[in-house]
């Protein structure tokens, strides 16, 4: 049932029109209960073992907020610079889906507690987008539904659905921006960067760990075209449930595309939700969009209104950590590198298990060295993030910290990472099985150097004349001898003793 | 004050999952115009300085320290549910979502 969609070029798209976005992330926090009751909200339990009459949804049954998710909501509110409400309620936003058993999600309308903020993103040329944040508010997330009788657990043709509600309840806050507008061809990355810097930020605060593959962070791409020039939007598109920041780019890119070719041919874009498929990176409709009054939203009478004291709040930021646009100028001062280097670095992802690896007893240029050298190649090729290798910070630290001991050499050191990164075992157990250790042995360099002069008349004689350059060879020699491992420094040093010669 | 049209009725109980008769749709009409012009009544008297308010408590910030607490057992969870399967709540097709 999938339909072709015909798509205008992007370049087409972008020079008839200019998007304007809007995007709307869930995250979910990590507080180890629920936000309205006492139920714990540990990953991986058994279907419907962590649940209550107020998560069910029972009769008489009274919520509580947890006071761990008022304070990372007013955490995010402030670290996205916003106004913290002075007083603001939940409210009920009415629907009947079996995700939620009691016929409403409990969150937040017209009185978020967060409001008018705004978050500076960095692009992959370094430049920074201002990205203005409307509202950040506190509500739940709901049950998990496993489809039966579909193909491959869709929706459709299912002959019915069983539902987990471990998770219904759990805290959820929805940060939505104002219209991003300006942004232009760059519209994509601007929602990519956007999201990536608010994992970032999420993280910092220490609220969720915020991966997308778990769905612990979840963005919604809205956006329209509009004639360049008009100043009035063009009807939007709400792309549901993008869930990788790669995604989010190609999300937003697809629909640039496919409106554009829609109101190229005289068409209409109706408000639609539509869904994402990783696969091709195209988008297909879901349903035609509720008007907000549908939810009949009215304030939550089992709940008292949240009024964050000022005095709480000021305490609240004033333990706000080291944030990250801040946390990276930093280190890119102690690390001595350049703008587009640490760019280069993010754009890889490399920035926590640099730090990470930093942390674990690596010095900073070799912890860049093979985050941002082999593995990144390694990433690269298998198609996956960095922090999804094989391989731990503290195993790469361990790997530095042999190079430094002169027990490796970067082209053994080499083989140790790729050989933790086949499932070989520890760094120590890849130096075991593979025999990797340096050659340091003495006798056996002498020899292997003695053997290297003897093979090498000509050079050695160069050498003797003082032209230590020519060492190299010899050195190459004896590495090729001994199959790459002995340490090259040493060797070269033996090989200037042996001829006479001192260095320099 | 505007009455309640039939039309209005007839969204609210699609709303609401509520299968009205025609006849009904006319008589709920009725009924829900008189009441939402009772309740009206209440703006009449409220003036300026009267906030509106959801709740009779004069009470803020109600919170609990987030401290796990014992869940009911999967069995006593389930124990209401129509059907049930694999430990789950078993609901008929969702048609027309997601």
């Amino acid at each position: 049932m999938t339909t072709t969609t015909d798509l205008v070029s992007y370049e087409d798209a972008l020079a008839s029109y200019d998007p304007v976005m809007g995007l709307e992330v869930h995250v979910e926090l990590g507080t180890h209960t629920k936000m309205f009751c006492g139920c714990s909200t540990a990953l991986g339990a058994d279907p419907n073992t962590q649940t209550c009459p107020v998560c069910l949804g029972m009769p008489g049954a009274l919520p509580v907020v947890n006071a761990t998710g008022v304070e990372s909501a007013i955490k995010i509110g402030l670290a996205l610079n916003c106004e913290i409400a002075e007083w603001c309620r939940f409210a009920r936003k009415n629907y009947f889906y079996p995700d939620m058993p009691k016929n409403f999600q409990t969150s937040q309308y017209d009185e978020p507690i967060a409001f008018d903020g705004y978050l500076d993103v960095q692009l992959e040329d370094g430049e920074t987008f201002r990205v203005q944040i409307e509202r950040a508010h506190m509500e739940e997330d709901t049950g998990k539904s496993l489809h039966v009788g579909g193909a491959t657990g869709r929706i459709h043709g299912a002959s019915h659905s069983l539902l987990d509600y471990n998770r219904a309840g759990i805290p959820l806050i929805e940060i939505v921006t104002k219209p991003i507008e300006g942004a232009g061809e760059r519209a994509p990355e601007v929602a990519r960067a956007y999201v990536r810097e608010l994992r970032e930020l999420i993280r910092a605060l220490g609220v969720s760990e915020a991966r997308m593959e778990m769905g612990q962070m979840r963005c919604d791409v809205n956006l329209s075209l509009r004639p360049h020039g008009r100043e009035k939007f063009g009807t939007r598109s709400e792309t549901k449930n993008v869930n990788s920041l790669r995604s989010v780019e190609r999300a937003a890119r697809f629909e640039i595309q496919r409106h554009a070719a829609v109101l190229n041919d005289g068409g209409t874009i109706i408000q639609e939700t539509r869904h994402f498929h990783e696969d091709t990176g195209s988008t297909t409709s879901g349903r035609v969009k509720e008007e907000a009054e549908d939810y009949r939203y009215f304030p939550e009478p089992d709940l008292v209104p949240v009024a964050p004291s000022r005095e709480w709040v000021e305490e609240i930021r004033s333990a706000l950590p080291e944030l990250p646009l801040v946390r990276r100028s930093r280190l890119r001062e102690e690390w001595g590198i350049s703008g587009n280097d640490m760019q280069s670095i993010l754009n890889a992802g490399a920035l926590d298990p640099i730090v990470a690896t930093i942390d674990a007893g690596a010095d900073a240029a070799s912890a860049r060295k093979w985050w941002m050298g082999e593995l990144a190649r390694s990433a690269n090729e298998s198609g996956k993030a960095l922090d999804e290798l094989a391989i731990t910070p503290v195993q790469v630290a361990r790997v530095a910290e042999l190079v430094t001991k002169g027990e490796l050499n970067d082209k053994l050191a080499r083989q140790v990472i790729l050989g933790v990164l086949a499932g070989e075992g520890t760094p120590d157990e890849v130096v075991d099985k593979r025999g990797l250790k340096v050659v340091s042995d003495e006798g056996a360099l002498t020899a292997a150097v003695d053997e290297a002069i003897a093979g090498n008349p000509g050079v050695a004689d160069k050498i003797r004349g003082g032209k230590v350059a020519a060492a190299g060879a010899l050195v190459g020699a004896v590495m090729k001898a001994t199959r790459g491992q002995a340490d090259a420094a040493r060797v070269k040093e033996l090989i200037l003793e042996k001829l006479g010669v001192t260095e320099g | 004050m505007p009455g309640i049209t039939r039309e209005e009725v007839a969204h609210l109980a699609r709303l609401a999952r509520l299968e009205l008769k025609p006849e009904e749709l006319e008589h709920f009409a009725g009924q829900l115009d008189d009441i939402i012009g009772a309740v009206a009544r209440v703006s009449e008297v409220a003036d300026q300085d009267v906030p509106p308010t959801s709740h009779p408590l004069p009470l803020t910030n109600v919170m609990r320290p987030d401290e796990v607490r014992p869940s009911l057992t999967p069995e006593q969870a389930l124990s209401g549910a129509p059907a049930r399967e694999q430990q789950r709540f078993k609901v008929p097709q969702i048609l027309g979502e997601e």
